[in-house]
């Protein structure tokens, strides 16, 4: 029994068709990301799926009562808005500071604070949208570009606690992601979007598809070695890959406001 | 001196009731970046009050509607995608001159323009209490009562929506809150101020303030002083009241976000 289901989706924003004909659906305790380059439709294909976005045409199924934790690509605080953590987490809900406690432990954070939210890290305030996501008890956690902004140990470190996240809740994870080389390794199955579904399947099928390839280029190699030595070997020596990757560091994702722009390798050998 | 007493007890509890209403609702306009919209909204109410006399409705009635009208069409705008800064201007004006306008119409019906411009807290009767009361329980009811739904949606409408909330919905809550505020406080500090009184005082809190709930609270207590030091320096240096009231808010910004720099952690 699949948790959600889209079936035939066709989405417009503002006129323009920015998905067609997508074919979807997340069975429970899966780790299901979607790749694809930027301006590809990722976000639209969230945002449709949580409901914020109604589909051009297709069908969208849920099953009843699904419990969805929903982590954004980016969260913009206001500098007006005066926010701790600790009252960040419960929102929309109040919950015993128990359940807080557990939620921050799950996603790794240390302990939930009073520390404002715009003085935290970029890694502090992933961990942080993901404890409050958790605290739901979500049988499907959806992350949108969950590591944007952070280094590449860092976005490793975080796959990482997703990882951990499923084994010890069992919830289905639908990622977004448009940085392969770590989130492969933490995924059961990959589809791959350039505005409809180039092609699905294992990590290691969709990395040595050919629609794969034209759409990623001369990165799949690297990719795909990276892929591998992440799966065989201790996990935590991330100084190996540096040179696939040129990582820009950004700001936090707080910050982060802008239209995105190419903003790494990957992307650039698009153009 | 009987006289006095009543007529100033009348205005302390108007404004403070008045000031403590709009606190949290100036909170989601500074946090939405709204001030412009509730300006806008502000403006267009003296059509509200031109529409009461033409149509002898009391002018709470009047204004609301209109103040309604106003906010909603500016959310059906915004939720289109229109640019709204020039269009705000273009609204909030031309609703405020057309007001004028049709209200020197009624030249035979004696009303004191300027009273409905910069309000008149002094004239507040004890008949207007019970549109004050209802008005004000209304708007804090609203915003108590969808507080959370409404701060998750601020922070971020996927969010909210994943959580199961809409966020056009919150929308509208916050829109009639407003048009209720405007509609109250066209009386009490005028349609030009009004705007500043939401405002103003949850600027001067934010200084102040960690949580959303602390920053309503300050801003309801900074809005309360700043209405009585206000009623106090017009009655003592015989200045307008509205006016009096917006400066002390004023000063009460200036000196909180001095405080604040010196504390390191000012209005960004």
């Amino acid at each position: 029994m699949s948790l959600i289901t889209a079936k035939n989706l066709s989405v417009a924003l503002n006129g323009r068709t920015v998905l067609q004909n997508v074919d979807l659906s997340i069975s429970s305790a899966e780790i299901l990301t979607v790749i694809g380059p930027n301006g590809s439709g990722k976000t639209t294909l969230l945002r449709s799926l949580i409901g914020s976005i109604t589909p051009l045409k297709g069908a969208l199924t849920r099953q009843a009562g699904l419990r969805i934790g929903y982590v954004p690509q980016k969260l913009h605080i206001d500098a007006t808005l005066p926010l701790t953590v600790s009252r960040f987490m419960a929102l929309p809900r109040r919950v015993p500071a128990k359940d807080l406690e557990a939620a921050a432990a799950q996603a790794g954070l240390g302990h939930v604070s009073q520390a404002q939210l715009s003085q935290l890290s970029g890694g502090q305030f992933q961990r942080v949208l993901l404890a409050r996501a958790l605290l739901c008890r979500p049988q499907l956690l959806i992350l949108d570009e969950p590591t944007q902004g952070l280094d590449h140990s860092g976005a490793a470190a975080f796959y990482r606690q997703i990882e951990t996240v499923r084994q010890n809740t069992g919830c289905a994870v639908l990622l977004v992601s448009h940085d392969l080389h770590v989130v492969m390794a933490a995924s059961d199955r990959v589809i791959c979007l350039n505005g409809h579904v180039c092609c699905q399947g294992s990590p290691e099928q969709v990395a040595s598809s050919p629609e794969y390839q034209t759409l990623f280029g001369a990165s799949t190699d690297g990719a795909m070695a990276l892929y591998r030595h992440e799966h065989d070997h201790d996990h935590d020596h991330d100084d190996h890959h540096d040179h696939h990757h040129n990582d820009h560091p950004r700001g936090p994702v707080a910050t982060v406001t802008g239209p995105k722009v190419a903003p790494d390798a990957n992307a650039k050998e698009l153009a | 001196m009987e006289m006095f007493d009543a007529f100033l007890v009348r205005a302390i509890l108007a404004g403070v009731a008045l000031s403590l209403a709009a606190a949290p609702l100036g909170c989601f306009v500074v946090w939405r970046r709204m001030a412009y919209f509730g300006d806008a909204t502000a403006h267009a109410s003296i059509l509200g009050v031109a529409l009461s006399l033409a149509f002898a409705l009391p002018v709470f009635i009047g204004v609301l509607l209109i103040a309604l009208a106003m906010a909603l069409a500016i959310s059906a705008l915004q939720a289109r995608g229109q640019t709204l800064d020039t269009l705000l201007g273009v609204m909030a004006h031309s609703t405020l001159a057309l007001g004028l306008v049709t209200v020197s119409f009624f030249s035979d019906v004696r009303i004191d323009l300027m009273a409905y411009l910069f309000g008149d807290i002094l004239s507040v009767a004890w008949s207007d209490f019970l549109w004050i009361g209802l008005g004000l329980f209304l708007v804090v009811g609203l915003l108590g009562w969808r507080w959370s739904a409404l701060l998750t949606c601020t922070l971020n409408r996927d969010l909210a929506q994943a959580e199961g909330i809409n966020p056009k919905r919150e929308q509208l809550v916050l829109t009639l809150a407003l048009a209720l505020i405007v509609a109250l406080g066209i009386q009490i500090v005028g349609a030009i101020l009004i705007a500043a009184l939401l405002i103003i005082p949850a600027a001067a809190a934010r200084n102040f303030a960690n949580t959303p709930e602390a920053m309503a609270l300050i801003a309801a207590a900074f809005g309360a002083c700043a209405t009585l030091g206000g009623l106090a320096a017009s009655l003592h240096w015989d200045t307008p009241t509205g006016p009096s009231i917006i400066c002390c808010a004023a000063a009460l910004f200036f000196t909180s976000t001095l405080l604040g720099a010196l504390r390191g952690r000012g209005l960004s």
